[in-house]
């Protein structure tokens, strides 16, 4: 299909000190100060909503590597959130808690199933990738649904959070707050590293045109599956932390629902800008949470907002900050 | 009689019902620029798609620099020292002028596996890199989107592309298509500067390019070669004339 | 496991695939002519049902309800083509997948609000109630017959349209070459309605011939939408032929699959084990076999712009 790759990025001159250093900077201090900043009695809402933004917000970083850099649509992307999560679950049901020993394992998981999946996935083009990813996250999706001695449909309750080296310290949400944090920063920074080395720009170049990049003599294969199976794993790390957050693992962390939500937290955003994914998941989720204490019915105003965005803010919210400053410069 | 560099053998291509190249025979021999001249349709640009290993020919051999690579993938081709430019411009718009030829050097300079370091700053691509932007003239042009240059300037940074890959054959799809007179002028010239540094197939419709620039002509028409020799062997050659030049030459 | 209920699930799953057809036959022609990912499709084939059973309602009559059902889908599906959909047919794949998305979000929440959440049903017309005799032994229910025997007169009659008239004959030029169409003068843009408008009747008259013998619920698109898209991916974008193959093959696997996976593999193993692992294969069958299709063939089985 000819316009299976996502619009390319209008070329960014240089990009500005603001968008490359102090944006994120800002970004992550509002994350570490939050919790301090809100009102006593809503500090344990404001933790939970933020903790849940963070888990998501490396998910979807994790998904822009592949959306907004590689030009890989991937609808199959909740599945290693999902798998990640269940290793954590099992292990649990089998009275394993130990992050030492769950957090690889989760790891291990995700990126086991993204190389594989990824091997299959990416000898396909265009919308062929991605009815087959979608594919393979409906097959993991059935597989948990049919795990009936771990929940099965209705899903598996965690006794508790895991223990760090034995000790229960992430059953403090403060704790586990600053912990999620620290594992975001840390996607954070690896992508970013990532997107600028040799390899990211080998990424990037076979986004925008494959055929070249394949006479310069890239085996973009190779390249394209590397960088799905790290995007996997890291969607594993965020399955793990949402199965700690939320105390619970259910298939409906994999639905296709899921894996289109976090498409759209990472277009809402702006894709191919790392900081992007987070602005995009906390305003996703943000607004999914103000909307719904509106009116239940509150998909009936979301749907058609998605469909303007599309239509005219197609650079996402970082986009749409870069075209204001862009038309308070011309005055 | 020197080996050739690039040696193809009754190639055979089908679209459907039409026969693209037909019985196709082609030498390169080592040092030469070689140009292919034909009637729009004849299959040039499949030939070149054929050669650079884009499209799978239905049959015969295509034999570079000692290994059959008939059947083998592109970027294989690539590394083993071919290198291409696109008829309707090739480069990645999105990455600057510099990024565009660096990456090429990268593509020939050690593993791109590497998941740390910023490639933008690393100077033993951009020094290589911006000594091919010299050749072609695009030096200050270095920071400027390559979706924003000018057809003329995307034809050069092509050229600087594949003299980055330091290539053991260059491939030149019609390099001229769409330029004005001046910068057409300066292609020639800096062909011209290239010529003898590595072997060229050229495919160009420009006729005062193709007589200034080239050692050896082969005339394609209806997917087979009718003629090759020296370029005044070529213009004489009723055959050609009739079929080809009569209108072409005025 | 006898033939009785060997050939019951057969002719099942041919319904199933029929239904598929109806559906996924809309959506190739969409993508194929218009490379257009429209995942509202699915909504439409939902909105075909509540329709139904609204204008049963009205009417008291299954054939009312089905005239009048099937106006209001196509005058639906032609004010979202014209409102939405056109202004993103010269976007790229993922925003028009987006953008659908929020359709879906926005219908599936929309019927909820007009009709509630719970499951409505509207019975099967008198004329067609019941069960035939098939063979000894063996009663099948009529309606499914009839939703089988439409299905295929429709397969038929498009056949006919695509291959016989002049409309069908742009329409697969332009699955070929929708570029080449709009050059050669032909009015795309009407082209497009009529090709969007026909394929929203179809997924609308899927949904009111379901609408007896399934639930109609909010939802309901969703998981017959990913199905079609199996079927066009397997069949190849922008084939009827292909759609309809891979559309019976579908539907014949899936319900072959659910109903006789446990007991296919208690062949292998122990009879729990045959019971956990057997549904969760059953599942995943279909996309087992679209991966193995798509490994050998990457365009599908009949991929309309060659390979």
């Amino acid at each position: 299909m000819a316009n299976a790759a996502p619009a390319a990025l209008a070329p960014a001159p240089a990009r500005s000190f603001y968008a490359g250093r102090v944006l994120p900077a800002l970004l992550f201090a509002a994350f570490a100060l939050a919790p301090l900043a809100a009102a006593a009695g809503a500090e344990s809402y404001v933790l939970a909503m933020l903790t849940r933004v963070m888990v998501f917000a490396i998910a979807a970083i994790a998904l822009d590597l592949l959306v907004g850099y590689g030009a890989l649509v991937s609808f199959g992307h909740a599945a290693f959130i999902g798998l990640g999560a269940y290793a954590v679950g099992i292990l649990s049901a089998h009275g394993v808690g130990e992050a030492l020993l769950a957090l690889p394992l989760a790891l291990a998981a995700a990126a086991v199933f993204a190389f594989a999946t990824g091997a299959v996935c990416l000898r396909t083009r265009g919308v062929y990738f991605i009815m087959i990813t979608l594919a393979f996250g409906q097959m993991a999706y059935f597989t948990a649904s049919s795990l009936a001695p771990y929940g099965g449909d209705d899903g598996l309750t965690i006794a508790a959070r895991n223990t760090l080296f034995g000790m229960p310290l992430l059953r403090s949400n403060r704790f586990f707050y600053y912990f999620v944090l620290a594992w975001l920063l840390a996607s954070y920074l690896f992508c970013r590293a990532l997107v600028h080395s040799r390899f990211g720009r080998v990424l990037r170049g076979a986004r925008e045109n494959r055929g070249r990049m394949a006479t310069l003599g890239f085996d973009v294969y190779r390249f394209q599956l590397a960088a799905y199976t790290i995007a996997g794993t890291i969607g594993g790390l965020s399955g793990f932390l949402l199965a700690n957050a939320t105390e619970f693992v259910s298939p409906a962390y994999m639905s296709w629902q899921r894996s289109g939500e976090l498409i759209v937290m990472v277009l809402l955003g702006g894709m191919g800008s790392l900081h992007g994914a987070i602005i995009g998941t906390a305003a996703y989720l943000l607004l999914e949470e103000w909307l719904a204490g509106i009116t239940e019915h509150w998909k009936v105003i979301f749907g058609p907002l998605l469909v303007l965005i599309v239509l005219f803010a197609r650079g996402g919210l970082v986009g749409a900050a870069a075209e204001l400053k862009r038309r308070l410069a011309r005055g | 009689m020197a080996e050739p560099v690039l040696s193809v053998r009754a190639l055979r291509k089908s679209f459907g019902g039409l026969r693209v190249s037909d019985d196709l025979d082609v030498d390169i021999m080592p040092g030469e620029l070689h140009a292919v001249i034909g009637p729009n349709g004849a299959g040039k640009t499949t030939l070149i798609n054929q050669i650079s290993g884009l499209l799978a020919p239905d049959g015969g051999r295509i034999v570079f620099a000692g290994h059959d690579i008939t059947g083998v993938p592109a970027h294989v081709r690539a590394r083993l020292g071919l290198a291409r430019s696109f008829q309707i411009t090739s480069v990645l718009p999105g990455f600057t002028v510099l990024e565009n030829v660096a990456v090429a050097v990268q593509a020939r300079s050690g593993s791109s596996f590497r998941l740390f370091g910023r490639a933008a700053d690393e100077p033993e691509l951009n020094r290589p890199a911006r000594a091919a932007l010299d050749e072609v003239g695009l030096v200050d042009r270095e920071h400027v989107p390559a979706g924003h240059l000018s057809h003329g300037e995307k034809r050069a940074l092509e050229l600087a592309i594949a003299l980055a890959l330091e290539p053991k054959l260059l491939l030149l799809d019609e390099p001229m298509a769409g330029t004005g007179r001046e910068e057409s002028e300066r292609l020639v010239a800096a062909l011209q500067r290239l010529k003898g540094r590595f072997p060229m197939l050229l495919v160009e419709h420009d006729m005062t390019a193709v007589f200034a620039l080239a050692d050896r002509i082969s005339v394609l028409i209806y997917g087979r070669i009718l003629a090759s020799g020296a370029p005044a062997e070529v213009r004489a050659d009723q055959r050609v004339v009739a079929a080809y030049l009569g209108d072409e030459m005025e | 496991m006898s033939t009785t209920l060997f050939v019951v699930q057969v002719l099942n799953g041919l319904q199933l695939g029929i239904l598929l057809f109806l559906i996924a036959s809309g959506l190739t022609l969409v993508f194929g002519v218009m490379d257009f990912i429209n995942l509202a499709h699915g909504v439409q084939y939902m909105l075909g049902a509540y329709l139904a059973v609204a204008f049963y309602a009205l009417t008291g009559t299954f054939f009312g309800a089905l005239v009048l059902a099937l106006a209001a889908a196509l005058a639906f599906g032609l004010v979202l083509e014209f409102a939405v959909l056109r202004h993103l047919y010269d976007r790229d794949h993922l925003d028009q997948v987006i953008a659908t998305f929020g359709i879906i979000l926005f219908l599936n929440q929309g019927v909820k609000l007009l009709w509630g959440a719970a499951p409505l049903n509207m019975p099967i017309p008198e004329l067609f109630s019941g069960s035939v005799r098939l063979t000894e032994g063996l009663l099948y229910p009529v309606w499914r017959l009839v939703i089988i025997g439409s299905g295929l007169a429709i397969a038929a009659l498009l056949y006919v349209l695509v291959s016989y008239t002049r409309i069908g004959m742009l329409v697969r030029a332009g699955a070929t070459n929708a570029a080449m169409v709009a050059a050669l003068g032909v009015n795309i843009r009407r082209l497009f309605m009529i090709v969007f408008g026909f394929g929203a009747m179809l997924a609308g008259f899927a949904g009111i011939m379901i609408a007896p013998i399934l639930s109609v619920e909010p939802g309901m698109g969703d998981t017959i939408l990913i199905l079609a898209f199996v079927v066009i991916v397997i069949g190849g974008i922008g084939s009827i032929r292909g759609a309809f193959v891979a559309a019976l093959l579908i539907g014949l696997v899936d319900t072959l699959g659910r109903s006789f996976s446990v007991d296919v593999l208690r062949l292998f193993m122990g009879p729990s084990q045959a019971r956990t692992v057997g549904p969760a294969i059953a599942s995943m069958l279909i996309y087992l076999l679209m991966a193995l299709v798509l490994f050998f063939r990457p365009a599908g089985l009949f991929p309309a712009k060659g390979r």
